[in-house]
């Protein structure tokens, strides 16, 4: 998994709530056997005006001007600014992976659906959650100023822009480690081998049935 | 030792070991596996030169991708049929527990796992599928993973996680005959919404939850992910060790009464701290549609749609005016007068017997509307399916004009090629009206198997009495 430690970059505002996975990455893009190439079509149904499918040449799509990533305002963004309850729905990675893949490293918005802010973690994503009027104001920064970038210091759980702002943030001490240090946590937890079969072995005497 | 909750017992007994950061390593006692999140988790399992901790613990089965008509010519499609192959390949590679396509087992894995007894009380069970909640019916602590995840459990049996809080939502007082637990658990998300659970492992109580049958109580814990709770569950009682007794997967008789006394200890206890209680009275509860875009967009079936104007808050306002015109309604417009395209009946929410019974009880000598382009049964698994038409529900649906299918998740999200055209209207007894969740462009309502009968055979929605007498 890819360290993340500081980040300066332009936010996209994406101004719904409840954005689901399925809005994310539609299911037809599911179908893959990879991690990788979701990119392309993340916010597909959004993001073009036809009806995308795997194998498609999206270069040559027509393209919905009206949707906020398509904005050249937006390009090159890497911090998505979102509403309530993001990334609800289906536990489907393939939503993180999409917005890995496309550029994009941290979401910020005032609350995540669990599994999906859970799913980021795994892939070099930080979700940080923020006070509504915390995010409105960002918002209408973003709104007014062409070009609005934000830093993002995870050592420090801190965003700050050039324009003189100073959000601190919380995150759990292990999810922040592992984020900070791109840490495989399989690898960690198989440290822990030995407990596995300590409470295995105990586990047999009261449900012999398992 | 201060008193428990149901959650808190499921916890603490798969505890392997605390963390000093307030994670604790949770061991899984059973894997459940799908085509659509699995390739990558086995194909990190080959790149680190991993093997499975314990083969044992996993049962595979496709169910996303599956046809649901002409199985015996495999999958025409050829993305999802290397998706089922690799499903194939990688079970049979690793040694795992697969009913193939071809298997009269085979089904949507959150109704196979507890048709075979692989789904138990008192254990931890995990998918790569956020409606394995729906196992928490059992007194399971069962909850939706993503595919590293599901590697993390291939490789390790165990997850590292943070414990959720615990809410109660309890139902009490008597339903009315028509209102099913699909009609309760809308009306809860619609009461609590969609991020109401967020945080939380959710444990449905009261007396109309224990008079409902596993069947019921599956669809009930289902939907607690349309609540945001990863988590649902449901007491163990004599309904569930009456379901659980005897199936493939059971315990045998050697461990069978030891199993019971140790399952009956999965309650919370009655001085047991909920962080958040929720209460609603099951006589206010009515047969539920939804209007919108989102599981809390629901109604009863005798309500006006909802006017965005009547809402407050900004945000809200302006995700209601985008539902509406996704769903091409009108605010007051009365939602029975609301005609329908398509009707699915089936999904890990509502394809079990029961549903299927009643979906035929409201069918039975009845025609469905000549406005109805299609009429779907899809039945949750192979064995479901025989034992419908044993019972002659086959017959009784396809004399009333719906079709008769073979199990899958099906157009529940359409990954196979059961979907909604754009614009088409669908009363569906599925889980998410997201927009194109059915088919790019489709409107989804999601209603009861009943409910969803009985729009079949009004051609618009109705409620349940009134069919026979207009039908």
């Amino acid at each position: 998994m890819e360290k993340f430690t500081k980040m300066t970059a332009i936010a996209v505002p994406l101004d719904r709530a409840n954005v689901d996975t399925d809005a994310i990455i539609p299911k037809q893009f599911l179908k893959s056997i990879k991690r990788s190439g979701f990119g392309p079509n993340l916010f597909d149904e959004w993001r073009y005006l036809d009806h995308g499918e795997p194998g498609m040449d999206n270069s040559t799509r027509p393209i919905n001007t009206d949707f906020v990533l398509n904005k050249p305002r937006y390009n090159g963004a890497r911090i998505l600014l979102a509403r309530d309850n993001f990334g609800c729905g289906s536990s489907r990675e393939h939503a993180p992976w999409a917005l890995e893949d496309y550029g994009i490293r941290v979401i910020i918005a005032p609350s995540f659906a669990d599994i999906f802010y859970n799913n980021c973690f795994k892939n070099g994503l930080l979700p940080i959650i923020l006070e509504e009027q915390t995010i409105d104001e960002l918002f209408n920064m973003v709104f007014e100023n062409e070009g609005f970038e934000l830093t993002v210091d995870l050592e420090l759980k801190k965003i700050t822009s050039d324009s003189g702002i100073s959000i601190d943030f919380e995150l759990d001490q292990f999810r922040r480690h592992c984020l900070l240090e791109g840490l495989d946590e399989i690898g960690l937890t198989l440290e822990h081998a030995d407990d596995i079969r300590a409470y295995e072995n105990k586990q047999k005497e009261i449900t012999p049935w398992l | 030792m201060s008193a428990k909750t149901l959650y808190d017992k499921l916890w603490d007994s798969h505890v392997v070991r605390e963390n000093d950061d307030g994670t604790s390593l949770l061991y899984i006692d059973r894997q459940l596996i799908h085509e659509v999140t699995s390739p990558q988790a086995f194909e990190g399992l080959r790149l680190a030169n991993r093997k499975p901790w314990k083969l044992s613990a996993n049962l595979a089965t496709p169910d996303h991708n599956v046809p649901t008509t002409d199985r015996d010519q495999g999958i025409t499609d050829p993305v999802s049929k290397l998706q089922v192959d690799t499903l194939d390949s990688n079970c049979d590679n690793f040694g795992i527990t697969e009913f193939k396509m071809d298997d009269i087992r085979q089904g949507i894995v959150h109704v196979v796992s507890p048709e075979q007894g692989a789904t138990l009380p008192g254990m931890t069970l995990v998918c790569g599928d956020s409606h394995t909640s729906t196992h928490g019916a059992f007194g399971t602590l069962a909850f939706g993973v993503g595919t590293s995840e599901v590697e993390h459990v291939l490789a390790t049996q165990c997850l590292i996680q943070k414990k959720s809080k615990n809410m109660l939502v309890e139902v009490n007082g008597q339903l009315d005959e028509h209102v099913t637990a699909k009609d309760v658990i809308l009306a809860i998300i619609g009461k609590i919404g969609t991020a109401g659970g967020t945080g939380y492992a959710i444990e449905f109580a009261g007396d109309a939850i224990r008079s409902f049958s596993m069947e019921g109580r599956m669809t009930l814990s289902n939907m607690a992910i349309e609540a945001g709770a990863r988590a649902g569950m449901v007491a163990v009682d004599d309904t569930t060790i009456e379901y659980v007794k005897g199936r493939p997967y059971a315990p045998s008789d050697e461990h069978w009464e030891q199993a019971v006394q140790y399952w009956k200890n999965f309650y919370s206890d009655s001085d047991a701290l909920f962080d958040k209680t929720v209460s609603l009275d099951a006589a206010d509860i009515k047969p539920q549609v939804t209007w919108g875009t989102s599981p809390e967009m629901t109604m009863a079936i005798d309500e006006l749609i909802p006017d965005p104007t009547n809402e407050s808050d900004p945000v809200k306002q302006e995700g209601m005016k985008a539902a509406l015109k996704y769903m091409g309604l009108t605010a007051g417009e009365p939602i029975s007068e609301v005609s329908v395209d398509v009707v699915f009946i089936g999904s890990c929410t509502n394809s079990r017997i029961e549903d299927i019974r009643a979906a035929a009880e409201v069918a039975k000598g009845n025609k469905v509307s000549s406005s109805i382009k299609q009429a779907l049964v899809v039945p949750g698994s192979g064995l479901i399916k025989k034992q419908a038409e044993e019972e002659g529900l086959d017959k009784i649906l396809t004399t009333a004009g719906f079709e008769w299918r073979e199990p899958g998740c099906s157009m529940c999200l359409a990954m196979n090629a059961d979907r909604l055209e754009p614009q088409e209207r669908c009363a569906s007894t599925s889980n998410r009206n997201f927009e194109g969740r059915q088919g790019q462009g489709g409107r989804t309502h999601l209603v009861s198997p009943a409910m969803a009968a009985a729009a079949a055979i009004a051609g618009h929605f109705i409620d349940i009495p009134l069919t026979n007498k207009q039908g």
